[in-house]
């Protein structure tokens, strides 16, 4: 039963490599641009936390801007 | 009208939509898995073979759907002058050039054992391959040019004129002789594939767009932050 799931008639092969190439592409694209998200989020927090009290002012005065530090989990 | 495409509005409801997507692809994918790889029947012909179709032919469709958008918001960029749509079309880009290579390296496979070999210059094949170097063109003038402006002209040009090729994709099969078989799914006539196929197929389709609004998602919030970045350095 299970070798048959395997083999498919002598396709398995072609099967398994086609899916199994599918599969690790898509972890591969979600690893890279998770890598990336992070990366920026960090890069963002770093530059916030190194500006002066009145630009620190201006900055957080946008909505946006807050809400980048809130889903990167930061403590600013 | 632009107000819906807000990046602050837009960041907000990415970030949210994120986990629940995921969670969502993650069980529409397992069910097409199951349903493609032990559920659905053999064909007679292909045999065991046909279950490279619930790969192939979902990657091919996403990849030509991504394409044309990108292409509209490109020419959209041009009569509206919105920078917004260039990051959306941006953001877009590699799900789209990562499907268009899973539908060559699929086809590929499924070639041999249906048709004796792994690669044919094929009309359908070859304007892939085209659509390939298209979007590897699109992505790479974003990374050559340091001049924001030109690099999103440039950009805009390439998938523009790439968009001549979209049709020739389509309707290869009906114009030249080639290898591949023609459409069997329509919108407007009765689907040539057997439920039995036709639902795995469908499901499969759906976990492939879930995975590409995902990477949309994830991508779009990081060209967002690098902008914002630029902006903090400028304050």
């Amino acid at each position: 039963m299970i070798s048959e799931l395997i083999l498919m008639n002598g396709y398995g092969a072609y099967v398994w490599s086609a899916f199994a190439f599918t599969l690790v592409s898509f972890l591969s694209l979600y690893l890279i641009i998770s890598f990336q998200l992070k990366k920026e989020q960090k890069r963002f927090e770093e530059n916030f936390s190194t500006l002066t009290e009145e630009k620190y002012n201006v900055a957080i005065s946008q909505n946006i801007h807050k809400e980048i530090l809130k889903h990167s989990g930061s403590k600013i | 009208m632009f107000e819906f495409f807000n990046p602050y509005k837009i960041f907000r409801i990415n970030s949210t939509l994120q986990k629940i997507i995921f969670f969502c692809f993650i069980i529409v994918l397992s069910v097409g898995l199951v349903e493609a790889l032990f559920l659905s029947p053999e064909d007679y012909l292909q045999k065991d073979s046909v279950r490279i179709m619930y790969v192939h032919v979902p990657a091919a469709w996403i990849s030509l759907g991504i394409f044309s958008t990108i292409a509209l918001l490109s020419f959209s960029v041009f009569i509206f002058k919105n920078k917004n749509l260039i990051l959306i079309s941006k953001s877009l880009a590699p799900s789209g050039i990562l499907f268009t290579l899973i539908a060559l390296v699929t086809g590929s496979i499924w070639g041999k054992p249906t048709w004796g070999t792994w690669w044919a210059w094929d009309a359908r094949i070859t304007s892939m391959l085209i659509l390939f170097i298209l979007y590897t063109l699109y992505l790479l003038s974003f990374r050559i040019f340091e001049d924001q402006d030109k690099s999103n002209k440039i950009s805009s040009i390439i998938a523009i004129f790439g968009a001549i090729n979209i049709p020739i994709i389509k309707f290869s099969v009906d114009w030249w002789n080639t290898l591949h078989q023609p459409a069997s799914i329509s919108l407007t006539e009765k689907s040539a594939i057997h439920t039995s196929m036709l639902i795995p197929l469908i499901i499969m389709t759906a976990a492939f767009a879930l995975f590409s609004v995902l990477i949309f998602l994830m991508k779009y919030n990081t060209e967002l932050i690098k902008i914002k970045n630029k902006g903090l350095k400028r304050l």
